[in-house]
């Protein structure tokens, strides 16, 4: 159970017996009002979003989902392909469902697969995955403390803006959540 | 080849310009006031009572609170004779956070006596009109894909007209139903300073705690917001100058926070007893934040100071 102050984007709750993620979450609050939380709500079965506020005392069943974790194989028609290590069951994921995810995924990584009701509906990768930057601009001396950044191309073909002295080759930490540089890594 | 400066470092560069920009606008905002002869004063940010508001929750300092806003304290010293006062101050309030909430904020807050609400509106669009030429701004304000038009004079609408016109129910209905902070959000913030800044005004008399009521009708009360760009960024009102019925209001207040499980403040005494000699004047209080986002041109408030609090 969840009170509207606990919501967070990428949250999952149920609402009329489907599950639900919250795909934008904002704190809003007009002058001398109540404190509000404005959200946008994503069906996890059939995709469908709306939008809807709520207020601080209202509350949310948790989705009753459980995860499962799995390596991915290969893409093959569109479809991802993971496999469970321990029993060697393989489930495919579409392109829809894998959304984000897409963008940071490397051979073999293990993935929570999401299962609604037995049925794979979605996957969440680990919080930080490395990649390595494939196409980048060299850097120019001095450009640090201006806090610049500029785009790079990853290994997944994903483009994201970071901090202007990474260079090609070099692999950098990405928050899956937000899709956001963190921070540079050796190795 | 020096790669040492960390992530966090690299934030706080990627802010200089916004920070100049702070800091340029709240020095030109000073210069307005003094060139009108206001008073710059500083009231305690500690203090043992803050007004009692349904919706507005002070963090504890001790025995006392931190200040939601300085008002009480400027509104005691408008009482003692000081008739043009202003105060920039950090404000706290407890459970605000968001994309344009901080716990920790920096108001803008100041009186006039003898204004009312309209004539603190103009003062208000002259004041923000000169900040945005000291900061070499011409009319326009570009931020968040919107372009608005800083010229004179500003849209003033009320809230039962804006409700007319942009929401699915009147402001009586929205009132009825328990609905109108809802609303109000969904349906006609979104629409507000979109062209040009925009005055909402005449509040429902429940949404006007300090405020006086309007003489023709006192449903209402007369208070104001300015929205620009649909961001909220001032509140003001004409004060309301008699200490019985503030006391009253106050103690209505006090038992609707009780109901919702809010600690109980001590009543203002002082702040009561010198009401019955504040003259008919104005008040009102500017989101320095905020306002600093609208020139600089960001979406967060975060982008807007130099620490949120989950980076300390």
């Amino acid at each position: 159970m969840y009170t509207a102050s606990e919501l967070k984007k990428g949250l999952r709750i149920k609402i009329d017996n489907d599950p639900y993620i919250l795909t934008e979450f904002n704190f809003v609050k007009p002058g001398k009002g109540q404190a509000l939380y404005r959200c946008k709500l994503k069906n996890m079965l059939n995709g469908n979003q709306f939008e809807r506020t709520f207020r601080s005392v209202d509350t949310f069943e948790t989705a009753d989902l459980h995860e499962k974790k799995m390596q991915y194989l290969y893409k093959e028609e569109g479809k991802y392909c993971f496999m469970d290590n321990e029993t060697y069951e393989q489930i495919y994921l579409t392109e829809e469902q894998m959304d984000d995810a897409k963008n940071f995924l490397i051979d073999n990584i293990e993935a929570e697969i999401l299962l609604f009701e037995d049925k794979a509906i979605g996957i969440s990768l680990p919080n930080f995955v490395d990649l390595t930057v494939t196409e980048a601009e060299p850097w120019a001396k001095g450009d640090t403390v201006s806090g610049a950044t500029k785009p790079v191309k990853l290994q997944t073909g994903y483009t994201i803006q970071v901090p202007t002295f990474v260079n090609e080759g070099e692999k950098i930490r990405v928050d899956t959540r937000t899709g956001e540089y963190m921070t540079r890594v050796k190795g | 080849m020096d790669n040492s400066i960390s992530d966090n470092t690299f934030l706080l560069a990627r802010k200089s310009d916004a920070l100049h920009l702070r800091a340029s606008l709240i020095q030109n905002i000073r210069i307005f006031f003094i060139n009108k002869n206001f008073l710059e004063i500083e009231t305690p940010v500690r203090i043992p009572a803050p007004a009692p508001e349904e919706n507005i929750e002070a963090l504890p300092s001790g025995d006392w609170f931190l200040q939601t806003s300085p008002e009480l304290c400027m509104k005691r010293l408008l009482a003692a004779g000081y008739r043009l006062i202003f105060q920039l101050s950090k404000c706290f309030r407890a459970g605000e956070r968001g994309k344009l909430h901080l716990p920790e904020f920096t108001m803008l807050e100041w009186y006039v006596a003898g204004f009312d609400y309209q004539q603190l509106m103009s003062q208000c669009e002259e004041m923000i009109i000169s900040a945005a030429c000291d900061l070499g701004f011409s009319n326009r304000l570009h931020w968040q894909g919107k372009q608005i038009n800083l010229a004179s004079p500003w849209e003033r609408i009320t809230v039962q007209q804006a409700f007319g016109k942009y929401a699915p129910v009147t402001m009586k209905e929205a009132l009825r139903k328990g609905i109108f902070d809802e609303i109000l959000v969904e349906h006609v913030e979104p629409n507000l300073g979109m062209n040009k800044p925009t005055f909402l005004y005449d509040y429902p008399a429940s949404l006007g705690a300090l405020a006086r009521l309007k003489e023709s009708d006192k449903s209402l009360a007369e208070r104001f917001e300015l929205y620009i760009g649909g961001l909220e960024l001032a509140n003001g009102f004409s004060e309301l100058t008699d200490g019985g019925e503030q006391r009253q209001r106050f103690a209505k207040a006090q038992k609707l926070r009780a109901q919702k499980g809010y600690a109980a403040y001590p009543l203002p005494e002082k702040f009561l007893v010198a009401l019955n000699d504040l003259p008919a004047s104005a008040g009102i209080a500017v989101g320095i934040d905020r306002l600093a986002m609208l020139f600089a041109g960001v979406s967060s408030i975060d982008d807007i100071i130099t620490f949120p609090p989950e980076s300390l």
